[in-house]
Formats: C-alpha cells, sequence, structure tokens
C-alpha cells in the first residue's frame, strides 16, 4: 500500500511550505504523488525518482571524461586538495540543511577557506543595509494575520514563490484580516507588468534602476515634503496616492527582492527601503521583509553567525580569527581577483548561475561540486560527489524567509551507500585530521551530531 | 534585410517557466526552452528588423549570446529586454558587484541585433566550452 505523508516542507523556493502531502510507494524509494505543492515543488520531488541520479563520486579524468571512483577515494581527493589550497573558496547550500552546513564550518576552518553562500549572489545586498540600518522585521505569520497593505517591490512571488500570495501574504484569511484578500491593499513596484503586478491593485511602473529615487521621493512625501512632478517616472500624484495607502494602512508589509538587490544601487536601495519602513512606524505598523530565494538559504545566515559571527563572505585563511568584506572576501571578487586556488561547490550551481567568466577564472584551480544531481558545476568539476537530497532523503533543520526554523522530513529512503551533506563533511574533516596529525575537535549543539549513526559510507 | 542594432537596458530574473524545468534538470529539453528566450518590446522588435520568436544575438560589455527574441509573456516597456535567469543570461551578465559582491544581473546595456541563421548552443555546450571541456557530442 503507497503511504501517505502529510506535514512535508518542500525544499524549494523561500516559502519553505509545510504543509506538502506526498504519496510515497509502499518499500519507500518512490514518490508516487505531490498534493498542495507549486509545479516548481511537484517537479522537484519527481526528479529524486530519476533513475539516472549519480550514486557515487566521479573524477575527471585526463582524456575530459567522467570515471566512477569509490567513496573513500573521493574523500581523500577532498581532503588533500583543500590542504594543499592557500585559499580555497566553499560556495553554495542554497539547497542544503543547517546540519550540513555547521559540518562544512569544520572543514573550512580547518583548510583555511573563504566559506561563502549563495546570498553572496542574492541577498548579500541586503545583509549589507541590515547591518547599517536594522531590520523592522517580523514572521510570515504576522503579516498573514495583521497585514492589510502589502507592498511588493523588486519582486515577483507568482513566479519565483508561487505559494506565497496564497499561503501568507495578498489570499489568506488570518486573525485581524479575515476577509482575505477583500481586505489587503497589494502595491506592487516593478519595471515590468508582471504576473505579481497583475494581481496588485496599485502597479506603480518605475524606470528601471531608479528604485533609489522612488524609495528617497516616498520618504520625502511622507515628511511632508515636495517632490518634482516625476520621480523614476512616477508621477508626482501616484507616489503621494501610494503613501497615503501606505500611510494609512493598519499594518504595512514591505516585501522586496531581487529588483532591488541585483541592480544600481545594492545596498543602498534596501538602506532607503529600511528607512522608508522605520519612517512609516511613526504612523502606523510597518514592517519590511526580504524575499529570500530557497528554503534554507537563511540557515547559513544564522548558523555560520553562531559559529563566526558573520552570515556570508568569511574569510578563514587567516587562521585566528574570521574575517568578512563582501567585495573583497565575496566568491565573485575573489574569483575575477584569481585570489583562491580551490572552489568547493556545494547544494548550489555556480556554473549555471555565476557570470560566466569568473566560472572561467575558478576553473583554473581544482573544481569540486558536491550535489545531488547533475548539473553544470557538476558537469565541469574535477569531482563531483552526489550526496542525499535534503528535504527528500534526508531530513534537517531549515530557515525559511522570516527566519524562523522548521524540521522538514524525509519522505523517502536515501540511495544506498549515498551519504548526506553531513555525514561527507565529517568524513572529509575526519580525513584531513588524520593528514594533518590533529586531533578532530567535535564541538556540536547536539551530541547524536558527533558521528552520525547511518552507516550509508563504508 | 535590415541589419540593424538596438541597445536595450537588460534585466535577468526568475520565472517559473524557467524554476520548473531546472527542478527536472538543467539538461533536460524543458530547461532549454524556458531559458533560450529574450523577451522584448514589440516596437523595439520592429525598430531592429527583428521578427518574433526568430534568433538574435545579444552582445554586453562582457560576451554575447545567441537566444529567441519573443514578445514578452509578462509586459515589457519599450527600452527594456529580459531574459530568464540561467545559463545563457550569464552568458552576458556583467560580474562587477559595487563591492558587494552581487554582480550586475539586472540593468546593464546590451545591443540586441537579429540572427536568424546562427544555433542557439545547448547548456553544457556553453558551459563546458567557455572553460575548454566541451567535446561535441549532445547537442
Amino acid at each position: 500500500m503507497p503511504k501517505l505523508i502529510k506535514g512535508v516542507g518542500c525544499p524549494y523556493c523561500g516559502s519553505s511550505c509545510d504543509d506538502i502531502e506526498v504519496l510515497v510507494s509502499d518499500d519507500e524509494t518512490k514518490i508516487l504523488e505531490v498534493h498542495n505543492a507549486c509545479i516548481i515543488g511537484t517537479n522537484l520531488f519527481h526528479h529524486a525518482n530519476d533513475p539516472t541520479r549519480p550514486r557515487l563520486p566521479r573524477r575527471r579524468q585526463p582524456d575530459g571524461s567522467m570515471k566512477e571512483i569509490p567513496y573513500d577515494e573521493a574523500i581523500d581527493y577532498m581532503a588533500k586538495t583543500m590542504l594543499a589550497a592557500k585559499k580555497p573558496l566553499v560556495y553554495g547550500f542554497g539547497s542544503t540543511n543547517c546540519e550540513g552546513m555547521s559540518a562544512v564550518a569544520r572543514i573550512a576552518e580547518k583548510s583555511g577557506a573563504v566559506l561563502d553562500n549563495c546570498a553572496t549572489i542574492c541577498h548579500g545586498p541586503s545583509f549589507l543595509a541590515i547591518f547599517d540600518n536594522g531590520y523592522p522585521s517580523c514572521t510570515l505569520g504576522e503579516a498573514k494575520n495583521r497585514a492589510d497593505v502589502v507592498v511588493f517591490w523588486g519582486c515577483n512571488p507568482m513566479h519565483a514563490h508561487p505559494r506565497h500570495t496564497s499561503r501568507y501574504s495578498i489570499f489568506p484569511r488570518g486573525y485581524f484580516t479575515q476577509k482575505g484578500q477583500m481586505q489587503r491593499t497589494v502595491l506592487c513596484v516593478d519595471p515590468r507588468e508582471t504576473d505579481t503586478a497583475k494581481l496588485a491593485d496599485h502597479h506603480l511602473m518605475l524606470d528601471q534602476g531608479h528604485d533609489y529615487e522612488l524609495f528617497d521621493a516616498f520618504r520625502t512625501v511622507l515628511r511632508g515634503f515636495e517632490i518634482p512632478d516625476v520621480v523614476a517616472g512616477i508621477p508626482k500624484e501616484t507616489i503621494k496616492k501610494s503613501v497615503e495607502i501606505m500611510k494609512n494602512a493598519k499594518f504595512c508589509m514591505i516585501f522586496f527582492g531581487m529588483g532591488c538587490t541585483h541592480t544600481d544601487g545594492r545596498n543602498h536601495n534596501i538602506d532607503a527601503a529600511i528607512s522608508l519602513t522605520r519612517d512609516l512606524n511613526t504612523h502606523t505598523k510597518a514592517s519590511i521583509m526580504a524575499m529570500r530565494g530557497h528554503y534554507n538559504i537563511a540557515g547559513p545566515g544564522q548558523v555560520w553567525a553562531w559559529q563566526f559571527g558573520f552570515p556570508y563572505c568569511i574569510d578563514l585563511s587567516k587562521g585566528t580569527h574570521a574575517h568578512m568584506n563582501p567585495g573583497e572576501t565575496s566568491s565573485v571578487d575573489l574569483a575575477m581577483r584569481d585570489e583562491v586556488d580551490c572552489f568547493v561547490n556545494v547544494g548550489a550551481d555556480a556554473g549555471a548561475h555565476f557570470p560566466i567568466q569568473p566560472v572561467q577564472h575558478l576553473k583554473k584551480h581544482p573544481f569540486i561540486t558536491v550535489d545531488p544531481n547533475f548539473n553544470m558545476a557538476s558537469e565541469i568539476s574535477d569531482l563531483h560527489i552526489p550526496v542525499r537530497i535534503a528535504g527528500v532523503d534526508e531530513p534537517g533543520v531549515v530557515y525559511r524567509m522570516d527566519n524562523v526554523p522548521i524540521q522538514f522530513r524525509a519522505v523517502i529512503k536515501g540511495l544506498p551507500g549515498v551519504p548526506s551533506d553531513e555525514e561527507l563533511f565529517n568524513k572529509v574533516y575526519e580525513r584531513m585530521c588524520e593528514l594533518t596529525k590533529t586531533e578532530p575537535i567535535w564541538l556540536a549543539a547536539k551530541e547524536d551530531r558527533r558521528y552520525p549513526e547511518s552507516e550509508a559510507v563504508i | 534585410m535590415n541589419m540593424a542594432k538596438i541597445h536595450l537596458n537588460m534585466i535577468t530574473q526568475r520565472s517559473i517557466e524557467e524554476g520548473a524545468a531546472m527542478e527536472q534538470g538543467k539538461t533536460n529539453p524543458n530547461y532549454f526552452i524556458a531559458c533560450t528566450v529574450c523577451e522584448m518590446n514589440p516596437e523595439d522588435m520592429k525598430k531592429a528588423g527583428i521578427w518574433k520568436n526568430t534568433n538574435v544575438k545579444v552582445t554586453s560589455e562582457c560576451g554575447t549570446v545567441i537566444v529567441k527574441a519573443i514578445e514578452p509573456t509578462q509586459y515589457c516597456p519599450p527600452g527594456l529586454a529580459h531574459i530568464r535567469q540561467g545559463v545563457w543570461a550569464n552568458q552576458v551578465v556583467p560580474p562587477r558587484t559595487q563591492s558587494t559582491g552581487t554582480p550586475q544581473y539586472s540593468g546593464f546595456p546590451v545591443t540586441i541585433e537579429s540572427a536568424p541563421s546562427e544555433r542557439i548552443k545547448t547548456a553544457l555546450e556553453l558551459v563546458q566550452g567557455a572553460v575548454g571541456l566541451w567535446q561535441g557530442g549532445k547537442i
């Protein structure tokens, strides 16, 4: 009899939906049906059934082809390569659990690496603005239960977070928002008329790249001063009307995304957005939230901030203390200046999602990919180590976009012999300690994490 | 044939077609279909002599890529073009970061010209080709 597993977390976008139902085969090896998820989540779960999923590490041969090798050999190669490098770069972690992120920190510290995550090409500028200006945020539950004005600025949840609007921001009926969508006024600020903009009551189609001016104009109007007739392509009257709507809200929620962080201004756009939220709080209640891209991309920010004091771009190569300076210690900049001599790509695809020049620079040195599937990074790697898929055949803690931790479960049994990220990194750490003739230090929050019970790696 | 070029402001962002196809695998044909399109306003197509659903060459300060010009699935005003995030978009995304670590994924100048006889390369061909590993084969 197939089993229906309820309350499953979806390991795709930052909404981290935890109401998915998955029908699995009798022997818990196949996913048969996925209920409640969006198309992306459904495809993700079904992709785990792919019979061609790699089961053994693959090492590139001198003729350019890939050859399967045992896990022990791959672990040995990874440990030796990282130790031999003067400054390895460990990047990724968009799609893995917090246990894996914690374990990788040990090998990063041991090898004097730079530890970076996908935020570096995503919400990194938001972090910079948050350091400078604070983060007057809330949880998605508060947005659902209280927000009667919702602003989507430079984000398109209908495409990037498909269930965000139905679970948290536009449609759901909450404690103080019992009429759901009828009670909410939705503003969208975007240079295109996106599918989110079509849902909105008011769409401000600004000139692309002029977010800072528009945020500033909003603040100026809010503080009672005059603005020019047109700012960033938006007429004065529209800006004034929008500010009135936000000011008269019971609870105004601002969501912002890549439209602000990927374009000119970067962190300064977010800086202005946070200041606008603060200004709004002199009139009503207002809150702001970054639309984080992946289901656990808030995780490395949390885990590494406990471990090293910084969320991303962490340079551990000094050996005495962690140092963070985006622009200097960020993946793309390090690659462009040829400052790293080994690249480890974990649970992300730098091959597809970095601009191509940094990929070319990184490929000059040993290139290792740790990922459950074939992707662009794995296909140019010197070594590809497959692992279990967090949230599908490996459980773990993930942090949703509002920094709420959720325990995700495994719905099927992992492929025999394939380790989790955590198990793999622990083995690499042990090998590094053997090679350097040092004692491993297993400081872990949970005692049972010391030696994972699973015997997947033999 | 009109060989006019047009200068546009390029943005590369997510789309659900790209996300759904990516989760089927980046070598899946659906990923190719989803990501090899450049959305641009019909007015701009007209100015550059580009027929909709034909291939175009997109050139930025740091590279070129062949993709298919289509009418926007989500309205793009004249002057703005959109290639969905992914392998093809990243052939032209400038790696400059304004000292924040984040490349210029949105808001960079490009030149777009008609290239109906050019072939769109596969993801593997582009990425492996860029690092000298492409050996032909799977097209």
